[in-house]
């Protein structure tokens, strides 16, 4: 296999913590191309033929294993969608970690769509940890649009932390989930804008089944003038408990929409949502302050607890 | 020693015109303890934002070992050795009480250290070391976290607004404990804004603030039986009320 450059190399430790490439079973995509991929016993990786992307199987009961498929684009003017399924067998115990890094150093507009499902078995613990990141030097926008569909069989349990940090000019992220009976879904939702960058994301969870639950929440800061837009719907179609959150802390003259909508279709549907946006708190900075940080240094560490 | 010098804070008024909140207030802290007590509404509170630097004096001078200060910032009167505990303190999504203790201490310091602070103030450690200083702490909680922190800083002066609130579940002996160990590490004045006749009853130094003005100076023994007598109870408190 190839050797990482270094742009790669930095790109890859910030949307995986990695420097190299991983233990266990992995898929690493570079600049539009599959650059390698390792299956282990529990965990087979198989090109898909018929369009970009790769089926992933995982067999029922596999404990304690970790699979990484990062994607890096360093090329300007790159633009793909990939398709990318995730067939978790029953009795799992496993932690995803995805992630797209782009460092654009053209002028042309680079752009990395995923379509991510997931077939969560009965039972089967996933934690899917999702990271985007973003850098360059030239003018070229970085574009992310990830999709990740869920459909969860009974009793199964999924956690998903994301997190756009830095870097990602335009995103439209979309989140659908289908929750059978018992099946529990937590989203933790972080994000970071700059500049005029523009971050969109879109919760669909249907509870289905009895005693299913979900919790979204999404925490975001919002700078200079940039905008977000945060959109979830949690339909309580059984007896079942959803909440949806989002609290944004915005900063100069970014904007922030927080639309979080739950429909009770059952009478033991139990539904909560909240949403919160405001500046940082002046007597948090001045506390900071009295501790011997300037200004600037308790905005950071207010923001960075926040996003923490 | 800090000195304040002929301070006066003036606000604007409902009417167009001024409101004195503070009138020619002069006194100094050299000694270990100092207690400012006074009805509420005297601006005692105002005092103490002023030495921290978060209010701005309309008139006068604090200075700080001989240094005039009062066009310093809050950061900087920080690093010159000002620490200041919140009447109500703040709380924080996601920061954790070490986080809180480490930047008090201004390095980052072991979890054997930070818990240290927190069982000086009658916390247990391991419950509380990594627990986010949010909505889910007491008010009782949270004032002791903020002394740790104060106790974390060890500065020349430490400036407490009404400590004892809300801390009723946790005697006062023990609160003046940390006080005096607080004493013996830094060697520093501590300033403290109190109601409660046992807290006064360890100062060295008694300032009476009444109407935004200084009404009385002097040693425990001078002041503390003016204010025990029957004119004088509105300004104290015995314990547990």
């Amino acid at each position: 296999m190839a050797q990482l450059d270094s742009i790669q190399q930095n790109l890859l430790a910030q949307v995986a913590d990695i420097h190299e490439i991983p233990e266990g079973a992995f898929s690493l995509r570079v600049n539009g191309e599959m650059f390698g991929s390792r299956s282990s016993e529990n965990i087979e990786i198989v090109k898909k033929t018929d369009k970009p992307g790769i089926d992933i199987y995982i067999k029922p009961g596999t404990k304690k294993e970790s699979l990484h498929i990062p994607v890096l684009l360093a090329k300007t003017g790159i633009s793909e969608l990939v398709y990318n399924d995730f067939h978790i067998g029953a009795d799992c115990d496993v932690t995803i970690v995805a992630g797209c890094g782009i460092h654009n150093g053209g002028s042309e507009k680079s752009e990395h769509s995923g379509i991510h499902a997931f077939f969560v078995g009965e039972n089967a613990r996933v934690r899917y940890i999702e990271k985007h990141y973003g850098e360059g030097d030239g003018n070229g926008q970085n574009v992310m649009n990830p999709t990740t569909v869920v459909e969860m069989e009974k009793n199964s349990y999924m956690e998903m932390e994301t997190a756009q940090i830095k870097g990602v000019d335009s995103t439209d992220r979309k989140t659908k989930a289908k929750l059978a009976g018992g099946a529990t879904l937590i989203v933790h939702e972080k994000i970071m804008t700059h500049g005029k960058q523009y971050a969109k994301t879109y919760f669909e969870v249907d509870l289905d089944g009895e005693d299913c639950g979900t919790h979204v929440v999404s925490r975001s800061v919002a700078k200079d003038e940039s905008k977000q837009e945060f959109i979830s719907h949690v339909n309580g179609n059984n007896c079942s408990n959803g909440h949806t959150e989002c609290d944004a802390i915005i900063m100069d003259k970014a904007t922030v929409s927080a639309v979080p909508e739950i429909m009770a279709n059952h009478p033991e549907a139990s539904l909560v949502h909240e949403a919160a946006i405001g500046k940082i708190a002046g007597e948090q900075l001045i506390k900071l302050m009295t501790l011997g940080l300037t200004e600037k240094e308790a905005e950071e560490q207010i923001i960075g607890g926040f996003l923490k | 020693m800090l000195e304040l010098q002929h301070i006066s804070f003036e606000v604007p008024a409902e009417n167009g015109g001024k409101t004195e909140i503070l009138k020619d207030v002069s006194f100094s802290v050299s000694e270990r303890f100092v207690a400012i007590t006074g009805p509420n509404g005297s601006g005692k509170s105002t005092v103490a934002k002023i030495i921290a630097g978060i209010v701005r004096p309309t008139s006068g001078r604090v200075l700080l070992d001989g240094e005039d200060i009062t066009d310093l910032s809050v950061t900087e009167r920080a690093r010159k050795g000002i620490s200041f505990a919140f009447q109500q303190p703040v709380r924080f999504k996601g920061i954790t009480v070490k986080d809180l203790i480490s930047l008090a201490a201004g390095t980052k310091i072991s979890v054997a250290s930070a818990c240290a602070y927190l069982s000086e103030v009658g916390l247990c450690a391991k419950e509380y070391i990594n627990r986010e200083v949010n909505a889910s702490l007491s008010g009782g909680e949270l004032k002791r976290i903020e002394i740790a922190m104060i106790n974390a800083r060890s500065t020349k002066l430490s400036v407490f607004d009404e400590p004892e609130a809300g801390i009723d579940l946790w005697s006062f002996n023990n609160l003046i404990k940390v006080f005096e160990g607080m004493y013996e590490r830094t060697k520093g004045s501590i300033l403290i804004i109190s109601h409660q006749e046992r807290i006064l009853d360890i100062a060295d130094k008694i300032v009476v603030i009444a109407d935004g003005k200084v009404a009385q100076i002097g040693s425990k023994s001078e002041i503390l039986p003016t204010l025990l007598a029957p004119a004088g109870c509105r300004y104290t408190a015995k314990e547990g009320n």
